[in-house]
């Protein structure tokens, strides 16, 4: 029965959408790039994982989150300190004063690891970690602000605030997080090296793999009483909260889902790129994965994916060839995604290509009564 | 810590910190008046806020190289030149952005930060290829340099006090412009009941306008005021803008009073603290301290008591 | 004066607000019985409207109690309050634009209101039945699975009411139901809050003196946030404060 219901939504219209990213991420891109390029477009997807968070909370509820980066960045460094513990071991280390520890705090005249980074010596620790530790900032943070009903600009200035903090925080004290250069020089993961082009290629299709798990549940959680209940409160807050909801567990929720969405996507990042740094941190890189959600049209989980994709290809082109015109055009992208196309690219596509596909074979619009209202919804 | 000096010294540390803290009060005070303005009336988040105020820093440099080169007799008085075409300059820009894009977000706050973000981005640009990425410095005028003696220890830099001077009396011009003029009256109209401002024959697209070029002018004038206590580059402008983001809300947007006061706090506990711990832990505390407070106290600390 | 408290299903004693010194709402008592249709009238700016403010939890009232079946309802929460049987509508239709009627209702079913509880619900035969059998009642069945921007404003009104009915509540507190309704509306409202009354106490808050006629048990004259007159409609009617202040000569 479920078997023939997944073969029934892959053949409706949102399931060809899903089928022809997985053909284009999983198929087509590999095939038709080389290694280094292919590696780029993995580090684009990990955006991709922040900006499916803001669909949720930004797009969805009505939550703007200036400080992402914060929880990207922090499953950035979990995955980024188990590894360096890795790299770190007394063999690699045999020429610094005290080996057994990372370079940088040797340099930085430490002669102990600290305490918070013990843990991570475990892979299971450092994976769970990946999840917890943004989830329970976020809690922290949702539950100071939306208990007292702390919301919309005021909101998004405080999570702009506490990204700045983080990041000042971690370039000051060097000696226990890599300061300003992050946390680099990583090799192996539990003895596999992932500095290889092998490795990058595997790497890729595990982040892949992650990008799908995250859509599906971001999917799960929109389709659901609960994600109707997110619109309802965007819009009516008040009657939500007078309808028996407590209005405030549901921010919490959501911008915690989103705050581990980035978290993994950080820790993809630091897998295939190979190091983390507060560059990824702060104000900057939280509102460039605003503009990813945007572009893609704020309420569209697939829009955000291919916004990362584009964006992040446009800021390698420009900035390979015309370094000036990046800004410029990052810019004006602001301003015009906000004044002239507000649904982004989904809104595009609606509006232009959908009247296209009737023209495509009628095999595609078999058995599609019910699918045809989730896109509109999906979109929303 | 504290062990470390006598009463005297501290005394004296505390009090140039305290000094030190008011430049950079004024700094906050003339950023968070503008943005008061912006945002406390009018509810439009101004990302772009640190990029005007570089503008203005610019057009008091590119007036100190013209004094500098054609009349260098009356350097001394270059300043307030400068501090005039800064305010003319921002002001007409500030106009034009709230023509051609601002106007049409006012009902979408959020919409408004992410646009006037972009805004910045290309300003910034703008400077970059303009002015150079390397940070440009404005040499002081004889009169302004130095300090005076207060006692042994305590010794006051000239071009702050003058600062300090200049930002309370803009302060002061700006609370007689806001509830003192007529033209005040109409902006508080405009914003707490449009259409019956309107229906009475206040043109308020204009009052909005004027409004918003105003918060831009003075930012203008906070960055003239800027290139006396450091140099000035193109992203010199992100420096501040989340302090002054964070003065005003703690402040109680609502409030310029609350606004001056929130600006002091801020700005004393920040170079207080830059004495006895690094520089980056002092921020690092005073950031948190601001937070804290705003999340125990969303409305800011200064906020008057609102009517439901 | 007032007889055994737990007759009553609300107990309103001593109520008062003040903004900054003005009092909203001074030193009110108001008593409702099971299952009874108290109308509440009075000029603009009496009050009603905070009233229903403070017992569902809007407003946070400065003195006072409200006991609702027994429960302090001045010291919960808004959507406790909601839980605990009390069901407000708003003067202007507050319902969720972008969803259709069907979600609308359905969002305001009872069950599902924790964020497990909504992850988990399922639209199973239960809920289905008790959204199309509130969607009759409020005349709704063909526009089940329209947006609910596109309804009238009168039947946003009643899409509103459907919402507060599927949730079950012991007291339904109307404010203003018949605004903005055509005559034709106004007679179906009053013929779906007959219907409703059967089974609820329901407080209401109109100006339509004829429709007040047509549904009140009592009705409670409120003016300057205090009670001027109460009784059947009749004798409010008569009562000369009342007239002085509000129906007029």
């Amino acid at each position: 029965m479920k078997a023939n219901l997944f073969i029934e939504w892959l053949k409706s219209r949102e399931g060809i959408y899903y089928v022809l990213l997985a053909l284009l991420l999983v198929v087509v891109f590999p095939l038709a790039l080389e290694s280094f390029r292919l590696n780029m477009v993995g580090k684009y997807l990990t955006y991709a994982f922040a900006a499916m968070g803001l669909v949720l909370c930004w797009g969805r509820s009505g939550i703007l989150s200036l400080g992402q980066g914060i929880f990207f960045g922090l499953g950035g460094y979990c995955m980024a300190m188990f590894l360096k513990l890795e790299a770190s071991s007394p063999e690699n280390t045999a020429i610094q004063s005290t080996p057994g520890i990372p370079d940088f705090m040797d340099w930085n005249q430490l002669t102990a690891l600290p305490w918070f980074w013990e843990p991570f010596h475990s892979f299971s620790f450092t994976l769970i970690a990946v999840l917890a530790v943004p989830a329970l900032l976020a809690f922290i943070i949702a539950v100071a602000m939306f208990k007292r009903r702390v919301g919309g600009v005021y909101f998004a200035i405080i999570t702009q605030a506490i990204a700045a903090i983080l990041t000042i925080l971690i370039i000051g004290q060097q000696g226990f997080t890599g300061g300003v250069n992050g946390i680099t020089d990583l090799r192996t993961l539990m003895g596999w090296d992932i500095r290889t082009d092998e490795a990058k290629t595997l790497l890729y299709f595990v982040c892949v793999g992650m990008l799908f798990v995250c859509l599906i549940v971001g999917a799960w959680v929109m389709r659901s009483k609960l994600g109707r209940i997110l619109l309802a409160m965007r819009d009516q807050e008040d009657r939500v909260r007078f309808s028996g909801y407590d209005v405030a567990s549901f921010k919490i929720f959501v911008f915690c889902l989103a705050a581990m969405f980035a978290g993994v996507g950080g820790a993809m990042f630091t897998l295939q790129v190979g190091f983390m740094s507060p560059s990824f941190v702060g104000i900057v890189p939280s509102i460039e994965m605003v503009i990813l959600c945007a572009v893609g049209g704020r309420n569209s989980l697939l829009g955000a994916i291919y916004g990362a994709l584009i964006v992040n290809a446009a800021k390698t082109f420009f900035s390979e060839s015309f370094p000036e015109l990046w800004l410029y055009g990052l810019g004006v992208l602001f301003i015009a995604v906000v004044l002239a196309f507000p649904d982004g690219l989904a809104g595009l596509y609606r509006r232009y290509v959908m009247p296209l596909e009737s023209k495509l074979p009628a095999m595609l619009r078999r058995g599609n009564a019910e699918a045809q209202t989730l896109p509109v919804e999906e979109a929303k | 810590m504290f062990a470390d000096y006598t009463m005297t010294e501290l005394t004296s540390i505390f009090a140039m910190q305290g000094f030190a803290g008011l430049s950079l009060f004024s700094i906050f005070v003339l950023m968070a008046l503008g943005l008061a303005i912006i945002f406390g009336q009018m509810g439009v988040i101004n990302m772009a806020h640190g990029e005007f105020m570089i503008l203005g820093a610019y057009t008091t440099y590119l007036t100190a190289q013209v004094f500098e080169s054609v009349m260098p007799g009356l350097y001394g008085g270059y300043f307030f030149v400068a501090m005039i075409l800064a305010f003319v300059v921002t002001f007409a820009l500030g106009a034009l952005v709230e023509w051609l894009m601002i106007r049409h977000l006012y009902h979408r706050p959020l919409d408004t930060l992410l646009a006037t973000w972009g805004l910045s981005l290309i300003l910034q640009q703008t400077y970059r290829s303009v002015f150079g990425a390397r940070e440009v410095g404005v040499s002081l005028p004889d009169w302004m340099m130095g300090s005076i003696a207060v006692t042994d220890l305590v010794e006051i830099p000239i071009n702050g006090l003058f600062v300090m001077v200049l930002s309370l009396l803009i302060a002061f011009a700006v609370y007689l412009l806001m509830f003192r003029s007529g033209w005040g009256r109409q902006v508080r109209a405009v914003v707490q009941n449009r259409p019956m401002a309107e229906a009475v024959g206040i043109d308020s697209g204009r009052v909005d306008r004027v409004t918003f070029a105003l918060g831009c002018g003075i930012a203008g004038v906070a960055g003239s005021a800027f290139t006396m206590i450091g140099s000035t580059g193109p992203t010199s402008g992100q420096l501040y803008i989340v302090d002054t983001f964070l003065v005003v809300v703690f402040g109680g947007a609502q409030s310029l009073l609350g606004t001056i006061a929130s600006a002091f706090t801020i700005s004393q506990a920040q170079s207080t603290m830059e004495f006895f711990l690094s520089g980056s832990m002092a921020k690092v505390l005073t950031l948190l301290f601001v937070v804290g407070i705003l999340m125990l106290r969303p409305q800011g600390l200064f906020a008057l008591k609102v009517r439901r | 004066m007032s007889p055994s408290k737990q007759d009553f299903i609300l107990a309103v004693e001593g109520l008062t607000v003040s903004f900054d010194g003005f009092k909203a709402v001074n030193d009110l008592s108001l008593y409702l019985e099971p299952k009874e249709i108290r109308v509440i009238i009075g000029p603009n700016g009496a009050g009603k409207t905070t009233v229903l403010d403070l017992i569902c939890g809007k407003t946070k009232a400065t003195d006072g109690s409200i006991k609702f079946q027994g429960k302090e309802l001045t010291k919960m929460s808004e959507h406790n309050i909601v839980r605990a049987g009390v069901g407000r509508k708003f003067q202007n239709p507050s319902i969720y634009e972008d969803l259709t009627v069907f979600e609308n209702l359905e969002v305001s079913y009872p069950a599902g209101r924790s964020v497990i509880g909504a992850l988990a619900f399922k639209r199973d035969a239960a809920v289905i039945e008790a959204v199309e059998e509130v969607a009759e009642t409020i005349f709704l069945t063909d526009m089940l699975h329209q947006e609910a921007a596109l309804l009238s404003h009168g039947q946003k009104q009643w899409l509103e009411i459907g919402m507060l009915l599927i949730q079950k509540p012991d007291l339904l507190m109307l404010d203003e139901p018949v605004a903005g309704m055509s005559v034709a509306e106004r007679k179906k409202t009053a013929e779906l809050l007959r219907v409703i009354t059967e089974n609820h106490t329901v407080l209401v808050i109109e100006h339509d003196m004829q429709f007040v006629g047509d549904i009140a048990d009592r009705v409670t004259v409120m003016h300057q946030g205090k009670v001027l007159s109460e009784g059947s409609i009749d004798h409010v009617k008569q009562d000369p404060k009342v007239i002085e202040v509000y129906l007029g000569h």
